[in-house]
């Protein structure tokens, strides 16, 4: 740990760096790079979707209708409001308004489990009716007219639980990200973490922004 | 900063003491070393089984394994070498080590995640190690559908485990990028780079882009497992092909994360050891993208007769012949670097002269395989067991090998034993083509892989095979023992013992903490011998 | 830190662009009223029409348009380095590419056992 803390009368960058902006943009370029390998693991589901839809797109459509499209919207809406307050915490950071960038960070979690609870309705109200991936899923119960529709909640149940994992470590980092502007570790000079977490968060909304239409609409 | 009173007998090794130091430090000096001790004991690992493996397949019949033993056997040396040696083996060493040093940087961009990537490796590893005791593993490395979602061994744990050990690759090619754009020094240009690093840069954007499909290909494995959701279940209208186009769309590029920075070594060897500037640096660099490029579009070459359509096999197989574009490239700039050249022949310069020849074999019976109507009659036999390996084997370990003896004397401020180092590629050199030439042989006479038993018409060849076999464990056992002789009780090496230009060999050996004593200015490429 | 006189800027860096509250709030309607026009043709095609071919490509127009105004404003691409853009480019096109080759296989092969 000796190794790494040189850094100088109250600045935060790190040995190996010229300066702040040389860490800044350093720092930045890794988390681009880090969101480019998760597009392209969303992807590989987006991809196996795309191709099981074009298969069967009867089957999709059986799948889709029982989903809730209003339980989605209201979901969507919520992240784009998430989205919003963590754009605006770095908005306040750089002006050095760290109180009301707290506030901001909290919205934004606030958000984040609204977004959990809605979605544990919906999981739970899928439960209920045995809608459940693969062979989970209940064929008398949900008289299935299609016999792999399975496969639709297989997807369902992979894409949306993988955003929701996505979705939760984002709030513990923004809750970790809270804390620490509370202790007035963020300022003008330095809101790299912030910056990085408000990207991951903006990409969890981003493929939500397809997931939405891709279930719940056009299934 | 230290620079002002440097003291030359403080070095990175010795600066901090203790076990602990070691487990929490992220001078990627450091850490380079974690991975190599932790590397050399997978190898070590995938190594008895490999040579189980062949004791096996001595003569005709069981041996000492029951079949389903031999499938488990199969399987872990196969992941253990491909996922705990060769994948992270060159970049987590070699790179970690000398891609800040050969830049003039102080560390990596990101040095605590470089060492929680290592924390994350080894729990990648553990984990797969785990399924020695929890059920074992019997799909092979590949995990091909619809097998390994019926198989009743502990398949789920072990995707899990490549799963993490995914991850830990991602954050170095991560890491490895930004440092190569960011940290370079002044007047360290793109192209004045060593030639290692553009190998490296060119693995990391590899292991960035192919690593995440392989992630959630894995996951899918294992949500397959446990629901049965049938996406690749033909059974519940899903494709098994499908599941191996995701997988070969990462494990074809992983083929070049494992040999180009294996490239970038002999490109640093052999231009130290001609003692002459390399011929043809543009080339060889841009090469390095070429080959990363194209080999993102050559995976179905893997699947020649998986039931991939035939208007993809055609595809695939003329985009295959490609990868022999780049390739050749850097065979020939590297062969003219050769020439009339002021050669010596220490055992790095040996390694990567091994490395020309072996790979030129396992490069050539590439393009036989690569094309559609010989492949049929190759595929899934001994012959491409045998490609495989003159170009994993043969290219990359001989690289990592003369890789390590090239810059022991960095590494540790030690010379290693020459004679007998010379001796350990003599062994390996030659034992390796008694193992897998005949390889060849048998594929084309027909002889199935992966299977336990044979027809006793190919038993003498498999005799041979598995002797040269006991050749190369006696070439790697005599490895070990001269790197830590060396390691142990070498001569002081000098700071730069082998006259070469590149910037690692500008600072004392062992390199201090902060690499450099006074951040260092570049003005000339990083070949330029008199 | 080390001297770095060889580098243009000694002291203080040069402050980051700061994207004003206004264009945040903006964007933050916009995105909601596209979630409303995505919602509003889902209702037209599927309820009052009963389907149509056009329903997937104009809920995945005005997913790209959203997507593209998170991308451009709140995660500043716009305002970022170019070579972050082409980086985070880099993602799409290899998915892309992924994609395009699996469906030549599986549309290929298909349309030629189904002659059988």
């Amino acid at each position: 740990m000796s190794t790494n803390s040189h850094s100088h009368g109250g600045g935060h960058v790190a040995h190996h760096f010229r300066d702040a902006e040389h860490q800044f943009d350093s720092g930045k370029q890794g988390i681009w790079l880090f969101m480019v390998t998760e597009i392209l693991m969303f992807g590989g589901l987006f991809v196996g979707y795309a191709i099981f839809h074009s298969l069967y797109p009867k089957m999709f459509a059986e799948g889709a209708s029982h989903l809730d499209w209003r339980m989605g919207s209201l979901n969507t809406l919520v992240l784009i409001v998430s989205s919003y307050t963590m754009a605006m915490s770095i908005h306040h950071l750089q002006k050095g308004e760290s109180n009301k960038a707290f506030t901001k960070l909290w919205i934004t979690v606030v958000c984040g489990a609204i977004f959990m609870v809605i979605k544990a309705f919906e999981y739970s109200s899928k439960f209920q009716h045995g809608l459940l991936p693969g062979h989970l899923l209940d064929v008398a119960k949900t008289h299935a007219e299609h016999a792999n529709l399975g496969m639709y909640y297989g997807f369902y149940f992979c894409m949306t639980g993988l955003h929701g994992l996505h979705v939760l470590i984002g709030m513990g980092l923004i809750i970790w990200l809270a804390i620490r502007t509370k202790r007035g570790e963020f300022g003008p000079d330095y809101f790299l973490p912030v910056e990085g977490v408000g990207i991951f968060w903006h990409i969890v909304d981003l493929i939500w922004i397809f997931l939405f239409p891709l279930l719940y609409l056009v299934g | 900063m230290a620079s002002t009173t440097h003291n030359p007998d403080v070095n990175y090794l010795n600066e901090f003491k203790g076990i602990g130091s070691w487990f929490t430090s992220l001078d990627h000096k450091r850490i380079g070393l974690l991975y190599m001790v932790s590397i050399f004991f997978f190898f070590l690992l995938g190594g008895i089984f490999a040579l189980l493996i062949r004791l096996e397949l001595f003569s005709p019949g069981a041996q000492f394994l029951t079949p389903d033993q031999y499938n488990q056997v199969m399987t872990y040396h196969g992941a253990i070498m491909v996922f705990m040696v060769i994948v992270p083996g060159i970049p987590a060493i070699l790179g970690n080590f000398f891609l800040p040093l050969q830049i003039g940087a102080k560390d990596v961009a990101f040095p605590r995640l470089n060492l929680a990537s290592w924390y994350v490796f080894m729990t990648g590893a553990l984990i797969a190690m785990s399924t020695l005791f929890l059920g074992k593993v019997d799909t092979g490395w590949t995990f091909y559908t619809p097998y390994s979602i019926k198989t009743g061994t502990a398949a789920t744990i072990m995707v899990l485990a490549a799963f993490v050990m995914g991850m830990s690759s991602i954050l170095t090619g991560l890491n490895f990028i930004v440092t190569t754009h960011k940290l370079r020094a002044p007047g360290m240009t793109m192209h004045r780079i060593p030639l290692f690093c553009w190998a490296l840069y060119s693995t990391a954007i590899l292991q960035v882009l192919a690593t995440p499909v392989l992630a959630i290909t894995l996951l899918l494995i294992a949500v397959e497992r446990a629901t049965g959701v049938g996406i690749f279940d033909p059974a519940l209208g899903g494709d098994p092909v499908l599941f191996q186009h995701f997988f070969w769309f990462y494990s074809h590029p992983a083929v070049y994360i494992m040999i180009l920075p294996a490239m970038g070594v002999v490109s640093e060897v052999i231009a130290a050891f001609s003692r002459k500037t390399i011929f043809g640096y543009t080339a060889i660099a841009y090469s390095s993208l070429g080959i990363a490029a194209v080999s993102f579009f050559v995976w179905g070459h893997h699947m020649f007769v998986s039931g991939q359509s035939e208007i993809a096999g055609v595809v695939f197989s003329f985009l295959t012949m490609l990868v022999g574009v780049p390739t050749a490239i850097k065979m020939f700039n590297w062969l003219a670097t050769l020439y009339k050249g002021n050669i010596s022949f220490e055992s790095p310069m040996l390694f990567a002269l091994g490395f020309l020849f072996l790979f030129a074999i396992g490069g050539v019976t590439g393009i036989m395989l690569a094309v559609l109507a010989t492949d049929v009659h190759f595929h899934d036999t001994y012959f491409v067991v045998a490609h495989f390996h003159y170009v994993m084997v043969g290219g990359t370990l001989m690289a990592v090998m003369g890789g390590i003896y090239y810059w022991i004397p960095k590494m540790f401020g030690r010379m290693y034993n020459e004679s007998l180092a010379r001796l350990t590629f003599i062994f390996i050199f030659i034992g390796f083509n008694v193992t897998f030439f005949p390889q060849f042989v048998l594929g084309a006479m027909g002889m199935p892989r992966r299977y336990f038993d044979y027809i006793p018409a190919y038993e003498s060849l498999n005799k041979i095979s598995t002797m040269g076999s006991w050749l190369i464990g006696i070439g790697f056992f005599l490895s070990l023992y001269v790197i830590i002789s060396a390691i142990r009780s070498g001569a002081k090496a000098s700071a730069n013992p082998w006259g070469a230009k590149t910037l690692e060999w500008q600072t004392s050996s062992p390199p201090p903490h902060f690499n450099f004593e006074t951040e260092p200015v570049v003005t000339a490429g990083p070949y330029e011998y008199k | 830190m080390g001297s770095h006189s060889d580098k243009h800027s000694g002291g203080g860096h040069h402050s980051h662009h700061i994207i004003p509250q206004e264009i945040y709030t903006r964007v933050m309607w916009a995105l909601i009223v596209l979630t409303a026009f995505t919602v509003g043709f889902h209702y037209l095609f599927h309820v009052v029409m009963h389907g149509s071919v056009l329903a997937a490509p104009v809920a995945f127009l005005i997913a790209a348009i959203k997507a593209a105004l998170v991308l451009m404003f709140f995660m500043g691409l716009k305002y970022d380095k170019p070579e972050n853009r082409w980086i985070f480019s880099t993602g799409f096109i290899f998915l892309a590419l992924l994609f395009v080759i699996c469906m030549l296989d599986i549309f290929t092969r298909i349309s030629e056992t189904s002659t059988l």
